[in-house]
């Protein structure tokens, strides 16, 4: 007699996705498991875990791309398996990455003639862009000393504290010293004057900053530029220039064309930009440029002979997707001039919406600028009850993602909110921010305060006075709440390096 | 009286993508356009150009994964826009990254206990992952220096000539000496570990091995390299560690060669990387490297980031990237487990087999590569020659194969090989055809006339029918060859 068989565990096809055994077994999460599972369960399995991830386009802390056209994604999911360094089995990949590069170097205004092709490289964001950059004037430099018969051994490259953390990483990877002219209350920008004097015969360049992290800036490039003209002038050291346009460098062409910060100044000798920020690609893609030639030491070029032609390549990631490189390509005859500028002025109306509203409020002190990055950077007027770290905790409620930073030296006791205008922040979503952060102020207000927000040393020691405190509190009380404070100080500061958003 | 229009210009919408005028104008290459271009005429644009690059499952020169299956492609497609470094906003995607990480820690038989998390990171491939162990590597070299009070200004490292292109760039960008152990006719990776070990020295920073050459996919014998080295290390103190670079051969040796000891079983090993985009079996874009302990990772190189409370040490030297492929990664990994990898492994390892059988039958090829590691099939000419192996990688493109022709590196530059790489989507089918039409292409060759002889020895010339004056003018060509091969190779040097 043959024994029946109903449908068991085996007969995995039968079971629905969540009728199966898979949704019951707890994933290994240190070790790869023994058997396979079937591919519907797999993805739902973490499709379900990645719901948990915050909304993307909701988050509001990132300048990085979270939309593209539904035509650019076709794009990107068809190339998703060419590899970018291929460039023999991808010849048309890689003559759109060298298109990229010559248009991004003609929007600088580099000095290149009708045909001549520009001197760049597609990166995987300007981390990557920014220590290519780093590496060129630190061979350069070594070579000139070398020249010289002089030391080499202590290059050091001068840029504002404000810097994002990838001139910290280049500067401890590659053993550069960096000297951080430090910002103060009310400056949050790399003060040009004190960056030039900072300069000695080891600093291999100044690093400026078209539109910091913080608040959205544009640092002067120019009066950077002369300043350091009449310095080198003195003392023959040929100091050069790099500007970390990040996020810049798809603005300030567009909506301040007059603004001189590029290779309109003699100095700048390369310029990094994110793709993936106001160049609208998603998340993978930067770019640097050279001015010329020379400004890229040949002996850090790999030379790869392209069926023929010579293609010299200077990265350090080799295999990476070609999809980014791509979709940089279609934003850029896809928009064109006029469509960078229609999203640019966009955002920047969006931003003054914001701000409006948020001023309207009478709650917040607007820190950031109208010129620059479209973005929002506020903190509160009254933050002896409640902090803007409270603030931001509380709109995560609603789905925002609105991130507080403290300032970096010397001006560690601002802590601010931030909310970046990226193309995809309508001002509908932009009213409705509003009227959502007015709601968290009115539940603040009624909640007690947690603590005090004022930590700079003058206050601490006129709290003896009583002076500063909203809060009447006894002296054992006043100890706790210092303990509590300190707390805060290290969180913040801890917290501030999560929030180091490229 | 009102002039009627037609239909001008101004109407796009109601043009066809390619009766529109955009069809028409060529498109700036250097600068910028002025104007915006509808969406479908850029993508119809686009995708028209690209269908002018090659075929990449047809790409048999790369390691690289070129295909996944679509649930796959839908969780690839839905996280595109995230932005991997914020850990804070995406806490489940930098879990995913951690689970990664511990598991293939723990592939590689990292000493951990159970529940202890391993050290490592996901980058954005071995290029990445090299460097920053390699930046480790001269870290804590730098350091022991310092506290003996002895000079740290000229590191090198060791390692074979075979080495991939990105140990190069390592070595010139972070100013580190590149001590290369050339290679020889027969032996084409890391010459008995003996002479890598004589090249020791007080400077070195560690010893790099290879798992799966990309020359002819060989796998170095680290197991000895380790047992050497630990004996010159108690003699001379020097605790000279090794890398294992397992980048192709770190998803291969695990599953169908276990007993093999390559990786943390042997004590020196210190790091590991891996590519996820190879043998990982996800696209390119994703890399792995793992650390021993938490000691073999200067804390001074990590910067701290605290995740909502708990400490996140992050080690890249990139920062923004996209989370598709560490989604990808995990997808894998959960989704074949030890089973489905192996599975894989066999079946890459069996059609291997059946390539390599039917370029045998030809007899027209002496084979290179070896049974036992990276499932690919290296070949090369039998006896002299009137064609060279460059002719027949230019021949099979028409057909839509790429196979790329290599010579080796030095010592051996008088060796070409063609090189066919057996990835996971290269059925059995592909190989029979493959072979079917290398023997055309051989028919085809076989009845044109030599354009180069191959042997670039000085003994043949006299096999080649022609007179004196003659001889010097392949000697000519054969040079201009020699470089041109030798360009070429750094090319095809794919990772």
């Amino acid at each position: 007699m043959v024994l029946s068989h109903a449908a068991s565990d085996s007969d995995v096809s039968v079971h629905s996705t969540f009728a199966s055994r898979y949704v019951r077994t707890s994933l290994p999460r240190f070790k790869m498991p023994e058997n396979s599972i079937p591919k519907e369960a797999a993805y739902q399995i973490i499709n379900d875990e990645l719901m948990l991830d915050g909304n993307p386009r909701l988050n509001l802390a990132s300048f990085v791309t979270t939309w593209m056209e539904p035509e650019c994604d076709k794009l990107i999911m068809a190339s998703i398996n060419k590899n970018y360094v291929d460039m023999d089995e991808y010849p048309v990949t890689t003559e759109l990455q060298n298109r990229c590069v010559n248009m991004i170097a003609h929007l600088f205004n580099a000095p290149l003639g009708e045909t001549e092709t520009a001197v760049g490289v597609g990166t995987v964001g300007s981390s990557e862009a920014i220590m290519l950059a780093g590496l060129a004037f630190k061979r350069k430099w070594q070579n000139k000393r070398k020249a010289e018969g002089k030391p080499f051994d202590k290059p050091n490259i001068v840029t504002g504290a404000n810097v994002q953390v990838c001139w910290e990483k280049f500067a401890r990877y590659f053993e550069v010293e960096l000297k951080e002219v430090k910002l103060s209350e009310g400056y949050y920008v790399m003060d040009p004057e004190q960056a030039v004097e900072m300069v000695d015969e080891n600093t291999i360049c100044v690093a400026a900053i078209l539109g910091s992290t913080l608040n959205g800036e544009f640092e002067d490039v120019k009066l950077l530029n002369d300043l350091l003209v009449l310095k080198n002038k003195e003392t023959g050291w040929d100091t050069p220039i790099h500007v970390d346009a990040a996020s810049g460098g798809f603005i300030a062409p567009f909506l301040y064309p007059e603004l001189e910060w590029d290779f309109r100044l003699p100095l700048v000798k390369s310029i990094n930009v994110s793709g993936h920020k106001y160049g609208l690609v998603y998340a993978g893609i930067g770019w640097v440029v050279w001015r010329n030639k020379e400004d890229l030491p040949e002996e850090l070029i790999f030379h790869i002979n392209y069926l023929g032609a010579d293609q010299p390549t200077f990265t350090l990631n080799f295999s990476k997707g070609s999809s980014q490189v791509i979709a940089q390509y279609y934003q850029l005859i896809r928009l064109g001039h006029e469509g960078y500028r229609n999203v640019m002025e966009n955002c920047r109306e969006n931003m003054i919406v914001l701000r409006e509203g948020l001023e309207k409020t009478g709650r917040f002190n607007i820190v950031s600028k109208e010129e620059g990055v479209p973005l929002v950077a506020f903190s509160l007027k009254d933050s002896s009850s409640h902090t803007e770290f409270e603030i931001s905790d509380m709109l995560r409620r609603y789905g925002w993602i609105v991130p507080a930073y403290t300032m970096p030296p010397n001006a560690q006791h601002i802590t601010v909110l931030r909310v970046v205008i990226r193309e995809d922040f309508s001002r509908t979503l932009a009213e409705r921010l509003v009227i959502d952060i007015e709601k968290v102020m009115r539940e603040l207000d009624e909640l007690p305060s947690r603590v005090i927000h004022k930590i700079s040393l003058e206050e601490e020691k006129s709290e003896a006075n009583g002076d500063n405190l909203m809060v009447t509190v006894k002296k054992t009380d006043m100890e706790k709440q210092r303990e509590i404070i300190n707390g805060w100080k290290k969180f913040v500061s801890d917290r501030k390096k999560t929030n180091g958003i490229c | 009286m009102v002039l009627s229009r037609t239909t001008t210009e101004s109407n796009e919408p109601v043009s066809s993508t390619f009766g529109s005028r955009y069809a028409l104008t060529a498109l700036p290459k250097y600068e910028i356009g002025e104007s915006s271009i509808p969406k479908d005429a850029a993508y119809q644009i686009i995708k028209d150009e690209l269908m002018l690059d090659g075929n990449p499952r047809l790409n048999l020169a790369s390691f690289v994964t070129t295909w996944m299956e679509p649930e796959c492609d839908k969780l690839i497609m839905d996280s595109i826009n995230k932005n991997y470094v914020d850990m804070d906003e995406y806490p489940v995607t930098t879990e995913l990254q951690n689970r990664c990480v511990n598991m293939i820690a723990r592939l590689f038989n990292a000493p951990l206990g159970d529940t202890e998390t391993a050290m490592g990171v996901g980058t954005v491939g071995s290029s990445e992952a090299i460097m920053l162990a390699g930046l480790a590597f001269k870290r804590n070299w730098q350091n022991k220096r310092k506290a003996e009070g002895k000079t740290y200004d000229k590191p090198n490292i060791v390692t074979g000539a075979n080495v991939q292109v990105c140990w190069e760039k390592f070595a010139r960008y972070f100013e580190v000496e590149l001590k290369e152990i050339k290679l020889s006719e027969g032996y084409y990776v890391m010459d008995d570990p003996e002479k890598a070990v004589e090249m020791v020295d007080e400077n070195t920073i560690c010893v790099a091995a290879i798992l799966g050459s990309t020359l002819t996919g060989e796998f170095e014998d680290v197991k000895r390299l380790n047992d050497l080295l630990v004996k010159k290390n108690d003699a001379t103190g020097w605790n000279t560690p090794i890398h294992v670079d397992a980048a192709s051969g770190g998803f291969i040796a695990p599953f169908i060669y276990p007993e093999l000891e390559w990786d943390f079983r042997l004590p020196l090993v210190k790091s590991i990387n891996v590519s996820g985009h190879k043998y990982g079996l996800v696209y390119a874009g994703i890399g792995w490297v793992v650390w021993r302990t938490q000691h073999d990772l200067p804390d001074e190189l990590i910067f701290h980031i605290n995740y909502l409370g708990a400490d996140q040490p992050t080690f890249t030297l990139n920062f923004s990237m996209g989370s598709s492929q560490i989604i990808a990664q995990y997808y894998q990994l959960i989704r074949l487990g030890f089973e489905g990898y192996k599975n894989v492994m066999e079946n890459c390892r069996e059609n291997m087999l059946v390539l390599k059988e039917g370029i045998e039958k030809t007899e027209r090829f002496n084979i290179v590569s070896k049974d036992v590691g990276v499932p690919l099939v290296a070949f090369s000419l039998k006896g002299q020659s009137f064609h060279s192996e460059f002719e027949i990688s230019e021949m099979l493109r028409r057909f839509g194969w790429i196979v790329p022709a290599y010579t080796m590196p030095a010592d051996a530059e008088h060796i070409t090989v063609l090189r066919v790489v057996i990835r996971e989507d290269f059925s059995r089918t592909l190989a029979e055809r493959l072979v079917a039409d290398i023997l055309k292409v051989l028919h085809e060759l076989d009845t044109l006339p030599s354009k180069i002889s191959r042997k670039m020895g000085a003994e043949d010339f006299g096999n080649v029918k022609g007179k004196k004056v003659k001889r010097e003018k392949l000697m000519e060509v054969i040079v201009g060859w020699r470089k041109f091969v030798k360009d070429r190779k750094k090319m095809n040097g794919v990772c």
